[in-house]
């Protein structure tokens, strides 16, 4: 009976702790939400009002007449979507080769992509910024989205989840004349949806978030992804807030409804990524 | 016959690792051999590099702002992986147990995880505004005076601290809470039965299960943070007396704005060190604690 009790004392105090935190956790968002619409007294008055007192796009329309907010959308959502699907094909064709076809030299290969994971990109960048001049795809959409179709931890989760897979349908399909191309793409991607679906969440979720790389190749305000766009608006208005939060908020809601459809597999997908990292 | 379909099956393989291999070699390979070169050399990108041997490696060991940016950066690192993880350890406890609305929690926390560091940097650059900032309007209201967070050189690091544990917090604890799941009811019923208290159970069934995990998310963790950027870029430009500048922020400067690129390569080869001897460390130092076969 005192067991029970102080148990349920416990999980109240856990309640109001965890209710805490959670209005903790959402309430610098919801503070942006509301500042995107209010005007630009009412974000620096003191004592500061909840809610603004009109609602209208006044501020989302002040950034579009001097920063083209749209296009960095497009830009995002373009770089980070083609960035994915080919950082995912790419990935699961070199899993295929190191889980499923015996070739010499496969583990040596292989340990050299796991090396590569520790490399900071600060490392490669700088030179990495030069081959790119050199190739004349610096301030380009092929300049954002090539790195992104990389992912050594990306071929290493695949690989683990193919291994898993059975080889003896593999073996009969061949035996029954299908190319490895069609089982590749016929049998193993089916089977691997799990697996594609966290590589493919983790590699958008870094497409659409970078910062560095674009700062770097991207000199043209109309290439740019909204980060960067976001941080070129703030060197315009630097304590505008109610400017620099219609900016944020036009940031957010992709990947916030992204997000909210798909948080199953958001979280799966990243608690995933460490047990078996 | 046989040759022809060893020829084959090598085509075959060369097809599939053909993209990844081309990203190995041109995103990994040769830039790394490249910056390595680079690091023995003066080059301003406009004229031919010179050889200068470890001069740059011996002038980081002096320099001023290189010292300064990697102090900066370890003042991060330790402040911020440690409080990290234990306050993951301790979410993915409350969230791992039979409560109300749990689900809702666990969405909710991990909300500022999928949002980007530019985002998030601005709306915490006006929550820690000295004049129109809440922060400080609800230290006004309990009858205090808020330090102007960011524009104080004691206070702008442990700000950007905060503000990371914000964002990531959400991160660490769905990590650590997918392992408490895993772990066996029967491990904690029989500790009942012995008579375990709450704590006893945290330290020697919960913690010793979760090591790997914990280690993982130690090295990660640490790598990451070593590479501290958007934050920082955002919110302070490294300021107030260049008490936020780190060691990234350095080789992005150095690189990018004021042409010294040798420079900046032995700056980044400097990182990459640091980073491969935690890392090493932390492997040899696994041993003495991390728990393989508690399952």
């Amino acid at each position: 009976m005192i067991l029970n009790k102080r148990a349920r004392v416990n999980k109240i105090c856990v309640q109001i702790i965890l209710l805490a935190t959670s209005f903790l956790m959402i309430f610098p968002l919801l503070w942006m939400f509301l500042g995107a619409f209010k005007n630009n007294n009412e974000v620096i008055q003191m004592p500061p009002t909840l809610l603004p007192s009109s609602v209208n796009f006044d501020n989302f329309k002040t950034i579009s007449e001097l920063f083209p907010i749209g296009r960095f959308l497009f830009n995002s959502v373009f770089v980070a979507v083609i960035a994915t699907l080919l950082q995912v094909l790419f990935c699961a064709m070199a899993a295929y080769a190191f889980a499923k076809i015996k070739f010499k030299g496969r583990e040596i290969v292989f340990t050299i992509f796991l090396v590569t994971m520790m490399i900071p990109s600060q490392l490669t960048m700088i030179t990495l910024y030069r081959i790119f001049v050199g190739l004349g795809i610096s301030n380009s959409y092929l300049g954002l989205i090539l790195p992104g179709t990389y992912n050594a931890l990306g071929i290493f989760l695949m690989r683990q989840h193919m291994s898993t897979l059975s080889d003896s349908f593999i073996e009969a399909a061949l035996v029954d004349g299908s190319t490895q191309f069609r089982i590749f793409w016929r049998i193993i991607l089916p089977l691997c949806k799990p697996a594609l679906a966290t590589v493919g969440i983790l590699g958008f979720m870094s497409a659409w978030n970078t910062f560095l790389w674009p700062l770097i190749i991207i000199s043209d305000t109309n290439l740019s992804t909204l980060p960067l766009g976001l941080s070129k608006i703030q060197g315009r208005w630097t304590t505008e807030w109610n400017l620099l939060m219609a900016g944020d908020v036009i940031s957010t809601i992709p990947i916030l409804i992204v997000y909210l459809f798909t948080q199953k597999y958001f979280i799966k997908s990243l608690a995933h990524s460490g047990v078996k990292g | 016959m046989v040759g022809e379909r060893k020829f084959k099956k090598y085509l075959v393989v060369v097809i599939f690792l053909f993209p990844s291999l081309v990203g190995l070699i041109v995103f990994n390979i040769i830039p790394i051999i490249q910056s390595a070169i680079m690091s023995f050399t003066e080059w301003d990108l406009l004229t031919k590099p010179k050889f200068i041997g470890l001069e740059n490696y011996i002038n980081i060991c002096s320099d001023e702002n290189s010292i300064k940016g990697l102090t900066n950066t370890l003042k991060y690192v330790v402040g911020y992986v440690p409080v990290i993880i234990v306050l993951g350890l301790i979410f993915a406890v409350f969230l791992d147990m039979k409560i109300t609305g749990v689900k809702v929690y666990r969405s909710i926390i991990f909300i500022p995880v999928v949002i980007s560091w530019v985002v998030v940097s601005l709306i915490w650059l006006w929550l820690y505004s000295p004049d129109s900032g809440l922060i400080n309007y609800f230290i006004s209201i309990l009858g205090f005076e808020g330090p102007a967070w960011l524009q104080n050189e004691h206070t702008a690091m442990p700000a950007i601290i905060i503000a990371s544990l914000w964002k990531d917090m959400g991160y660490v604890t769905i990590i650590l809470l997918s392992g408490l799941q895993n772990i066996d009811d029967e491990f904690y019923e029989s500790a009942n039965i012995d008579g375990a208290n709450s704590l006893q159970k945290l330290f020697y069934i919960t913690i010793p299960t979760l090591s790997p995990i914990i280690f993982f998310l130690l090295v990660t963790l640490l790598i990451s943070s070593f590479q501290i950027f958007d934050q920082v870029f955002i919110m302070t430009r490294g300021g107030p007396f260049g008490s936020t500048r780190t060691l990234v922020q350095e080789i992005y400067e150095n690189a990018f704005q004021m042409s010294k690129v040798g420079f900046a390569c032995a700056q980044a080869w400097v990182l990459v060190v640091i980073i491969l001897t935690v890392t090493i460390t932390q492997n040899i130092l696994q041993k003495r604690w991390v728990n393989y076969d508690s399952k």
